[in-house]
């Protein structure tokens, strides 16, 4: 079952989802019967943190990049010609409502909730797609407007940056999907539970680098 | 059990998986703790929104200010809906966070550094080309 049930001393109660050893706050954490599945469940979500942490230095890396050349517009357009805030505001509000039902679906999870779930889910990915459908509309207009990332190294670095995280929300909502097919399919298993909760870590950091692209990107790119 | 053992123990299994929290509540009281990040988010956010179209704050100083807001929104972005506390339970997702961070700070603002120093002291591409007629 898992790397760690060789260690396994006999005679230990196994519950029925997951083989493992007994540890002393594993009844505080989740419901579970007692059993590896906890502890599994901690080394599964910090590695996911540990990529996470990963992918928030490539955004830096882009984030650096765009820095670097935002006064590099090569004689076309720049940020404060280009960006709409009223765009930008709407995008915001998107996403931070969809991490907060991306949280309450979480919640519905550990409660086996399943409507609550379900539908917190269902706004998650609504929201998520609306944000994906305004910014991939910015972008084809910029691009129709003639302001495409060939036309200079600061747009090179706008569309590399937003499209980064664009593309990150995109594989985040076939992820919700999948999460939802998931649980209908396989009830409320702990591997399922861990991937949820791998999932909702995946989606909240999502948001916390939309802060840092609408505040730094957006922003400070029309400030007077 | 001895006291030593206890405390070895917190560090070795008193650990919480990031995303998760420690007490578990009801689920009207887990959604409240949402709400709260929510407020404070969208606070946040409309103070930075307000600022950038404004001459409310010194005009120079609005990136700076603008940078103040997003961190600490990200700071309401971590504690409500990522759970990521300074509890004992949290120590290794926090040092994981804090050496990420140093990593980003050092690309951001190594970069920007090297590269304002380079096109200060590097000849204008107009210079260039009039010297080359």
């Amino acid at each position: 079952v898992s790397a760690g049930a060789h260690v396994l001393p006999s005679g230990v109660a196994r519950g029925p989802m997951e083989v493992g050893s007994v540890h002393a706050h594993a009844a505080a954490l989740t419901e579970e019967p007692i059993g590896h599945g906890v502890a599994k469940r901690i080394v599964v979500a910090y590695g996911f943190w540990i990529f996470l942490i990963s992918d928030i230095i490539l955004f830096a890396a882009l984030f650096a990049t765009y820095a670097v050349l935002t006064d590099a517009t090569a004689g076309g357009p720049s940020g404060r010609e280009l960006f709409d805030l009223r765009i930008v505001a709407v995008e915001t509000g998107c996403l931070l409502l969809s991490t907060v039902f991306c949280g309450i679906a979480g919640i519905g999870a550990q409660a086996r909730h399943d409507r609550l779930y379900y539908g917190a889910m269902a706004a998650t990915f609504v929201l998520g797609a609306t944000f994906v459908a305004i910014e991939l509309h910015e972008f084809a207009t910029m691009i129709h407007e003639g302001a495409g990332p060939s036309r200079s190294a600061f747009l090179s670095g706008f569309f590399a940056l937003i499209g980064c995280h664009g593309m990150h929300v995109t594989a985040g909502l076939l992820w919700l999907l999948t999460m939802m097919a998931q649980v209908r399919a396989k009830g409320w298993r702990a591997d399922i539970l861990r991937r949820l909760l791998c999932f909702a870590l995946f989606w909240h950091t999502l948001d916390i680098i939309w802060v840092a692209l609408f505040s730094l990107v957006y922003l400070v790119g029309v400030a007077p | 059990m001895t006291d030593a053992p206890a405390q070895g123990s917190r560090g070795l299994h008193g650990d919480i998986a990031p995303g998760d929290e420690i007490e578990r509540h009801d689920i009207s009281h887990a959604i409240r703790g949402y709400l709260i990040g929510l407020a404070l988010a969208t606070l946040l956010t409309g103070v930075s929104f307000y600022i950038a179209r404004n001459t409310l704050v010194w005009e120079p100083s609005i990136p700076i200010a603008l940078s103040v807001l997003a961190i600490a929104q990200m700071g309401v972005h971590l504690v409500f809906f990522l759970h990521i506390t300074s509890g004992p339970d949290n120590i290794n997702n926090v040092m994981a966070l804090a050496f990420g961070l140093l990593i980003v700070m050092l690309l951001v603002f190594g970069s920007l550094w090297i590269m304002t120093h380079l096109s200060h002291n590097v000849m204008p591409m107009e210079r260039i080309m009039q010297m080359q007629r």
